[in-house]
């Protein structure tokens, strides 16, 4: 039981996670202690034991770093205790997020796989494209989000789109760059089989290039639908007023809500964990179904 | 007299790289007849896989001029008049033997029933019945590299070129291969071009060798050899093979004398 435990992955994860909630904790205490002594002070009581200081650190309001328990708990009550319809609920937020994240990440690996269809195929796109598009990638999107929120605001394009827009901005670059090399993957030999048989254009692309291109594809496609939810998060710190896990982070930052702050980046990263797996979990099909060897 | 599948006069084919051309071809002419089985055997960079290369349309003559059935080499790729087995078995790791095998078919626009039927003769051909649902790195490589001629079989093309195609096996079965092939060969009376650097396959497998020299590659001798066609790997311990054989060996060094 115990080897089995070894081998797998469970009791390495199991202990790295011990060691930095321990590592957490010691963190709590140290980044807490000078807000506690204020308070005590502030509550006329001069004289307090190191006990008592250090349950003080690990249970504040407003603390500097809030412990793994506290996060815990608010994840509990804003996730399992809250009503899913209810503004205070993490899974609203959640579900906010995770539409725009989706119809984003569509739309960017749909423009991905196109763009890099276009530039494989037509030299001279791939000489004038390429370079804006891996300029489009050095602009800050945290800069760029509200531009495009506005600007869509003016055409009266609102709600989901514009986070969505922006959430595509970030994810069709992983897909056009993997793509591209995908489909440039196919080695000479394999392209002179198909010229031997005097194949179109098309059916090497249908037959040869789109098939070496899927293992490429899913890495990207990995990359760009967490890249997705990050632009969507940029994107609600603009819209606040529609909700999702950047709204919640904008107004725990205003109140100095830093539990709240902590629970909504905790629940973006296990959504972010799920999306990725969810793509992984196709890629394993469909690899499988191409015959990989296991 | 028909006309040779393959007439090629004063072909030239020179790269230009970096360090200057590379005169891979220089005033090389062939002629091929239909049914024969010609070997061109040389030391690496005497042209050989280049020449082959030509007469599929695969890289541009500079000079001279080359018929296949009468027709350009371009014309004959577009109708399809070869089948090429090349160095490595490139089978597409995404598909099963069978798909690999209807690769052409499916190009060519076979329908579903033709492709199933011609698939089934052509594993049978090769010895793979029963593979037809395996990937290819289920199987050996002398395994794939049949696999690779049946591709080239499968849409029943008159003329087969192969370039070095047991090059990567071991010679146990590289032995077995060229008796698989020369029976294939007996069996279906077309017509092969057939890049080796090995003495005995060449001598084993040809009615004519075509014997390369290098930089610039040209033919420096052509060999007859007319053992029966339903000959065996035996013949290799008789005095005439050894003859043949010697001569080819005499040939290569001829030809590759003034590099020394």
């Amino acid at each position: 039981m115990l080897t089995s435990l070894w081998q797998g992955k469970t009791l390495p994860v199991l202990v790295v996670c011990a060691i930095i909630a321990v590592f957490w904790y010691l963190g709590s205490i140290w980044l807490n202690a000078d807000m506690q002594r204020m308070l005590f002070e502030n509550n006329g009581q001069a004289s307090y034991t190191t006990a008592e200081l250090i349950e003080g650190t690990l249970s504040q309001e407003k603390p500097k770093l809030p412990t793994p328990g506290q996060i815990l708990a608010e994840l509990n009550k804003t996730v399992l205790e809250t009503a899913p319809t209810s503004k205070r609920s993490l899974v609203y937020h959640g579900s906010v997020t995770i539409s725009a994240t989706l119809l984003g990440f569509l739309i960017g690996s749909m423009l991905g796989m196109g763009l890099a269809i276009l530039v494989v195929h037509i030299k001279s796109l791939d000489r004038s494209l390429m370079p804006w598009v891996v300029a489009s990638q050095t602009i800050p999107i945290i800069a760029l989000a509200p531009m495009i929120v506005v600007i869509m605001n003016q055409f009266e394009v609102t709600g989901l789109i514009p986070k969505a827009v922006i959430a595509a901005y970030l994810s069709f670059f992983p897909v056009t760059v993997g793509m591209v090399k995908g489909l440039r993957s196919p080695d000479p030999l394999q392209l002179d089989l198909m010229r031997t048989y005097s194949a179109s254009q098309w059916q090497t692309f249908l037959k040869l290039r789109v098939p070496a291109s899927v293992p490429y594809l899913f890495t990207s496609l990995k990359v760009g639908v967490a890249a997705s939810l990050v632009g969507t998060v940029v994107a609600e710190l603009t819209k606040s007023e529609d909700g999702g896990f950047g709204a919640r982070l904008l107004g725990g930052s205003y109140y100095g809500q830093t539990i709240q702050i902590w629970a909504a980046l905790f629940a973006a990263a296990a959504c972010a964990w799920v999306l990725v797996s969810l793509v992984g979990v196709v890629d394993r099909v469909v690899t499988k179904a191409m015959g990989a060897r296991p | 007299m028909s006309h040779p599948v393959i007439e090629a006069s004063h072909l030239s084919l020179t790269f230009e790289t970096n360090d200057g051309p590379v005169h891979a071809l220089s005033d090389v002419s062939l002629d091929i007849q239909k049914g024969e089985f010609v070997s061109l055997i040389g030391p690496s960079g005497c042209g050989k896989t280049t020449l082959l290369r030509v007469i599929a349309d695969l890289e541009q003559p500079s000079e001279g001029e080359i018929n296949i059935n009468g027709m350009s080499p371009h014309e004959a790729r577009l109708k399809r008049a070869y089948g090429y087995v090349f160095q490595a078995p490139a089978l597409y790791p995404w598909r099963t033997i069978g798909k690999n095998i209807a690769l052409p078919l499916e190009i060519m626009g076979y329908s579903k029933v033709e492709q199933a039927e011609r698939v089934r003769k052509g594993l049978d051909l090769v010895n793979l019945t029963g593979f037809e649902k395996k990937f290819p790195w289920q199987l050996s490589g002398g395994m794939q590299q049949r696999a690779s001629i049946a591709r080239a079989l499968s849409f029943d093309p008159d003329l087969l070129l192969m370039d070095e195609p047991f090059g990567a096996l071991d010679e146990i079965v590289r032995d077995k291969l060229n008796e698989q092939l020369l029976r294939l060969w007996e069996m279906t009376q077309k017509t092969v071009v057939f890049v080796t650097h090995s003495i005995p396959e060449a001598v084993f497998l040809s009615t004519k060798i075509v014997v390369m020299s290098p930089r610039p590659g040209k033919i420096h001798d052509i060999i007859t050899c007319d053992f029966p066609r339903d000959r065996t790997l035996d013949i290799r311990e008789t005095p005439e093979f050894i003859d043949v054989a010697n001569r080819v060996r005499q040939g290569l060094r001829e030809g590759h004398s003034y590099v020394d």
